[in-house]
């Protein structure tokens, strides 16, 4: 149990000495996940309204696939992402490998696949209750799909969180493509790695236990912010 | 497909302008290297010398030496320093290095369980231990991932005549520290670099038992990238890295570096 107790005075340590290496570690950690949820989001949010509301033959394959990429493993898209960027690969001539923009493009890939599932049940479950109304107003599809996400914003930031709750997790693909380099893409979840293999278990715990409480701080603003959106808004 | 990986790269581009801001512009080289230099701490030890003297920072991929090897033949590092001399040579004779160099070298040790069941610490040579370990069917974890310490292990037990297998030898698939974690949780015995083991904290019940045999010598080497056929990587500041390794400067560096008052990496530099 001492490892343990350890690990809160460690953690506890980490936030009160304010060491300028774990803030750049967290600032990172937050930049590059916070970036992958929104530009997923940019694209998933419309993506998984128009599959909710548009009939076309595939359509269930498509949904299925989409489903099951939700399990995509971490360490599979950041290998993919490494071959992609890789001097050898199709894309190396930009130079990203190893950077913190690879590990946005390949958070993305992770997340993307959630937020366009998750959205895509929701609207369809709204769509369903406002189809007749929507169909008697005449209002076309591509017009439907502003309007249903605007009415679900509530359940869907809950979507967004659970993006960002796999993007700030993962470690697999961060650790691939962008190598764990100190003070350039070393993020909280590979420090992590990097310390229990030093056998500094501690340290790494305690590392853990402040990763949580960002994504609590996060989720935290988040509810706030619904919930002061939904006293205004009714 | 194209402008899906247009879209991707544009992606990437936000991301990095979204990081650049806490870089500046200070030169550097990417390096690809092994766990063992990195957990060890030699890197934060001499890097910022080498930083200091020729104004280059070092950016440092610690991976195994068999991923090492991968990133730099597909041209992903600028330079590359790992302990594998026949891997190495194979890869500057392949076309990939152009310049190989002895750089450092530190030791292999057998690590077990306290109570040392096997009895190898009482043996003569390593090829003697190994053999007490396979004779007891004793736990005996590898590291199973194709690193310079996994593939120096396996040439070890082949000198000694045993083909490791069986319900005691257990292949873990993963980095020096995680196996040394995992030999600990389950009293198995364990080859670990020198450097990791003395900089390792969670040691539970694990002790040293065997070291000295020269054929536990583990040789560091630099190697510079093919030109040729990478002519986009940073050779200029390669060069001058490679070079500041094999200085006096540079093997001072690596003299003076210490964990808990030991020395655990030795210089002796030498050019192929």
């Amino acid at each position: 149990m001492s490892d343990d107790a350890n690990a809160f005075q460690t953690a506890l340590a980490l936030i009160l000495g304010r060491d300028p290496d774990l803030i750049g570690i967290v600032a990172l950690s937050l930049q590059v996940s916070l970036s992958a949820v929104l530009i997923a989001a940019l694209i998933a949010l419309p993506l998984g309204a128009a599959l909710a509301l548009w009939r076309f033959p595939g359509r269930g394959a498509v949904i299925v696939i989409l489903n099951a990429l939700m399990g995509l493993p971490p360490v599979v898209a950041g290998l993919a992402v490494y071959l992609l960027l890789s001097r050898a690969g199709p894309l190396g001539e930009f130079g990203l490998l190893f950077t913190p923009g690879a590990m946005v493009i390949a958070q993305v890939i992770l997340v993307l696949p959630i937020i366009a599932a998750l959205t895509r049940q929701q609207v369809e479950e709204l769509h369903g209750d406002y189809r007749e109304q929507l169909t008697s107003m005449g209002v076309t599809l591509a017009r439907r799909i502003p309007t249903l996400l605007w009415d679900a914003r509530f359940g869907l930031t809950t979507v967004m969180l659970a993006g960002f709750g796999r993007a700030s997790a993962e470690v697999g693909a961060v650790m691939i493509v962008g190598g764990n380099i100190d003070g350039v893409t070393r993020v909280m979840t590979t420090a992590i790695v990097l310390e229990t293999s030093k056998g500094n278990l501690p340290l790494a715990l305690g590392l853990g236990i402040v990763l949580l409480g960002l994504v609590a701080l996060v989720n935290a603003a988040a509810h706030l912010v619904g919930e002061t959106a939904r006293r205004r808004l009714g | 497909m194209k402008t899906a990986g247009l879209t991707l790269v544009a992606i990437g581009l936000t991301g990095l302008s979204l990081g650049a801001s806490a870089q500046d512009e200070t030169p550097f080289i990417t390096l690809a290297s092994t766990t063992s230099t990195e957990a060890s701490g030699l890197f934060d030890a001499i890097i910022p010398q080498f930083t200091e003297d020729t104004g280059i920072d070092v950016r440092v991929v610690a991976v195994g030496t068999g991923q090492a090897f991968e990133i730099a033949r597909r041209g992903d590092a600028d330079s590359l320093l790992v302990h594998d001399t026949v891997g190495e040579e194979r890869f500057v004779e392949a076309g990939y290095g152009t310049e190989r160099a002895d750089v450092m070298v530190n030791d292999f040790v057998l690590i077990g369980p306290g109570g040392d069941p096997a009895g190898i610490s009482e043996a003569e040579s390593v090829a003697e231990a190994l053999s007490r370990i396979a004779e007891a069917e004793a736990p005996f974890a590898s590291r199973g991932d194709d690193s310079g310490t996994n593939r120096a292990e396996l040439r070890l037990w082949d000198a000694a005549g045993v083909e490791p297998g069986g319900e005691w030898y257990r292949e873990l698939g993963s980095g020096m520290g995680p196996t040394l974690n995992t030999a600990a949780g389950m009293d198995a015995y364990v080859m670990s670099d020198r450097a990791t083991w003395v900089a390792f904290d969670n040691r539970q019940d694990l002790a040293l038992l065997f070291e000295g045999d020269e054929a536990l010598f583990n040789q560091y080497g630099s190697i510079l990238i093919s030109e040729e056929r990478h002519p986009h990587l940073k050779h200029d500041l390669a060069e001058q890295w490679h070079a500041w390794l094999l200085s006096e400067e540079g093997q001072q560096a690596i003299a003076d570096f210490t964990v808990k008052g030991q020395q655990l990496f030795f210089p002796n530099a030498r050019s192929d």
